[in-house]
């Protein structure tokens, strides 16, 4: 497959691989953003071949896992409603509210219908004009303009049947979040390449100047994963701080300018409760006063819900690299792969589930 | 400004609801929560040897001749996909789990629950399809049964097809027969039959010339049989939860660890990129008309050969080895070198965000 094969050359792959370990001198924590690249980390089993000096830590970047709890229960409220058809990308419908997800809405009556682009939820808004059709969007910047469209796209139409849930956060302010914290261990981010295809890199040359940490903007093959980590590490060991872009052949450094206007258009910047960080100034955004008519919040009138969240689960900190799986008090024991308590022990590829793996058997993971 | 994160304030991340109340889809789709259901359920209720096996199939004994006895339904949506429709998979399924167990299938019974106002015309289509397949895998459907529910108290149509078999070999052919130094054999491409009807399905549709890989296994296997003799342990047809399924089934009710390799699995490239497209696994995707075949190292060679001189089996590659260490796991040896494990899916393949 073109554009693909070449990006897991096992033999380039060997090459960097060779090159990070020749020049890995120090000991380095490196944080990738995005759960995307997360996923491709584990997947293609790079953090065990790497260098022991070189500690990845797995960030904040899967909008999933940080949309916040009453959001989610907001979502099933709205989905229950009769008349509505609720849409969203598939994998919001496993995410747990405190009590329902929406597979169990969706067998209980309630319409709720996988989209594989927000527009195919403006068609449905277009094609049963007797029922109210929501889009739940959730989404870093990278699909924020898709979001934006179909807003935009409803508006052009005249559609009066089409509503928005969104929930789209902002990665720079989670970034200066995690940096400005007295717990930061993180000593250089892989930027995620995808959200730089549509904002541009520009925005992370102020983060990189003021806390001194250099920035790879970086793909999600293993051969970019690892071409990112090389560019990083070549930057901690000559004592740099600049922002790289690794992803050169997807990425601009202004990004994609007709999608950042779309985006300015129909949203704006606002303060975000992320779930398991809290309140981030300025990093969601939310729709300007004149699309307040989509916002399914005020259109349904769902208020304000109060929700306790469990605390036993210290996936969080795993996310931030702060704590290891095996300090969690429940690993391994009330918490394996067969009953998973958070997110990160759920899928075969999370932190915690590869952990318990290392610790029961000795030889690795999976080898 | 300065955001201080306590670390006190992290709370858990969203995970999966394990435990319901009421039935839901992931409870049908092969995975983790299906098994859950089969073991302390349906297990619990009818409690034998036979069905304890857990195989897809049961051998039954009658006066010295063994057979074999299953069941399959078939809700296919939609019903008619490329090159292949739900009467065809409902005949090539039951065949295909009468004969893992080394098998000759020889009589079906048919069940149609048909949704009122069902196009006669496309009942007649289905039938045929049927009919067509029973021939080609030389098998009579021998009972029948018609039922008609109400408008939008079914969807369209399904089908129950059960089967038996005759086995004419003293082989032992089962899940419980793996043993380390086993090899893993699949007789060709992967993930075909799941991304046919996924290329079909409303709101979806994008253009491929990807087809169901449906066919009746049955010839491939008496070939296999033929070659393999009492070095074939343990076959199974990979179709809901994907070859990924069917290997965690392996592992778990032999108690061995298995290890596959990435770059040997066989798979088309309009399939790897409908995968990339949609974000899935195609380990994970549905077969019809696959088989995985785990057979002692001595005769991994010459089956591998007659699979590859048979029409079903010509991309037939060893895809891996059963191990004793990590029993119960399997893990693949990804195309850059490094490992990672292959886990039993929860439920359906969910499309990605991003």
């Amino acid at each position: 497959m073109k554009y693909i094969d070449e990006f897991r050359d096992p033999v380039l792959a060997g090459k960097i691989f060779s090159e990070i370990k020749s020049v890995t001198t120090g000991n380095w924590v490196i944080m990738e953003v995005c759960g995307g690249q997360t996923h491709a980390l584990i997947k293609n089993g790079i953090d065990q071949l790497l260098p022991d000096k070189i500690e990845l830590v797995h960030g904040p970047g899967c909008p999933v896992c940080v949309t916040p709890l009453e959001l989610i229960d907001k979502a099933l409220q709205i989905a229950s409603i009769p008349d509505v058809i609720f849409t969203s990308f598939g994998d919001m419908l496993r995410v747990p509210g405190s009590k329902k997800d929406l597979f169990i809405i969706k067998s209980e009556g309630g319409d709720v219908r996988i989209v594989y682009s927000p527009l195919d939820a403006v068609r449905l808004a277009r094609e049963n004009l007797d029922k109210k059709v929501v889009f739940f969007g959730v989404g870093l910047e990278t699909t924020a303009p898709l979001t934006a469209m179909a807003v935009h796209q409803a508006r052009i139409e005249g559609l009066k049947n089409f509503y928005l849930l969104a929930s789209h956060v902002l990665v720079p302010p989670a970034i200066m979040a995690l940096l400005g914290s007295p717990n930061n261990r993180v000593q250089a981010y892989l930027a995620a390449g995808h959200v730089c295809t549509v904002m541009g890199w520009e925005q992370y040359i102020p983060i990189s100047e003021k806390y001194k940490v250099p920035i790879v903007v970086t793909g999600f093959e293993p051969v970019d994963l690892l071409e990112g980590i090389l560019m990083v590490v070549r930057q901690l060991e000559s004592g740099r701080h600049e922002v790289e872009n690794q992803y050169a052949r997807v990425v601009k450094r202004e990004g994609n300018r007709p999608a950042q206007e779309l985006i300015n258009k129909v949203f704006m910047i606002s303060d975000r409760k992320w779930r398991g960080i809290g309140t981030i100034p300025r990093s969601g955004l939310v729709l300007r006063p004149e699309y307040a008519a989509y916002d399914a919040e005020s259109a349904f009138g769902i208020n304000d819900l109060s929700i306790e969240e469990p605390t036993e689960c210290i996936s969080g900190l795993v996310l931030q690299g702060l704590k290891k799986p095996y300090e969690c008090k429940a690993f391994g024991l009330k918490c394996t792969p067969q009953t998973p308590l958070g997110a990160t022990m759920v899928s075969a590829e999370g932190a915690c589930a590869a952990y318990y793996a290392y610790g029961r058997y000795n030889d690795g993971a999976a080898k | 400004m300065k955001k201080e994160i306590n670390p006190e304030d992290f709370a858990s991340c969203p995970l999966p609801i394990s435990s319901h109340d009421t039935i839901q889809l992931a409870h049908g789709s092969g995975g983790r929560m299906m098994n859950d259901l089969v073991q302390k359920l349906f297990l619990w209720a009818f409690d034998n040897s036979e069905l304890n096996r857990q195989d897809d199939n049961a051998v039954i004994e009658i006066d010295g001749n063994r057979f074999t006895f299953t069941t399959d339904s078939f809700v296919v949506d939609p019903i008619f996909f490329p090159q292949s429709d739900i009467g065809e998979l409902a005949v090539n399924g039951t065949i295909n789990d009468i004969s893992i167990g080394g098998a000759v299938p020889l009589y079906l019974s048919v069940g149609l629950i048909i949704e009122e106002g069902f196009p006669l015309e496309d009942l007649r289509k289905i039938v045929v399809s049927i009919k067509n397949a029973a021939e080609k895998a030389d098998v009579s459907v021998v009972t029948g049964d018609t039922k008609v529910v109400n408008k939008g108290k079914g969807d369209k149509i399904f089908i129950n097809t059960s089967g038996i078999g005759v086995i004419k070999h003293n082989y032992k052919i089962g899940p419980e027969y793996i043993k380390p130094s086993d090899m893993i054999i699949i007789n060709g491409a992967i993930a075909e039959h799941g991304i046919a009807v996924l290329s079909k399905r409303e709101g979806l549709s994008f253009e491929t010339s990807i087809t169901s890989d449906t066919a009746p296994l049955n010839d491939l296997i008496a070939k296999i049989i033929e070659t393999g003799g009492d070095s074939v342990h343990a076959m199974r047809d990979p179709t809901r939860g994907g070859v990924a399924a069917t290997l965690n089934e392996f592992a778990a009710s032999s108690n061995v660890g298995i290890r596959i390799q990435e770059n040997q699995i066989p798979i088309k490239e309009p399939v790897r990129g409908a995968c990339e497209i949609l974000g899935f696994d195609p380990l994970y995707v549905a077969n019809e008309g696959k088989l995985v075949v785990v057979i002692g190292k001595e005769k991994a060679g010459a089956t591998l050969n007659a699979m590859r001189a048979h029409p079903l089996g010509k991309d037939a590659a060893i895809i891996g080895e059963v191990v004793s260490e990590n029993p119960g796991m399997v893990s693949m040896q990804t195309g850059i070198g490094g490992w990672r494990i292959v886990d039993m899916p929860v439920g359906e393949q969910l499309p990605r965000i991003c």
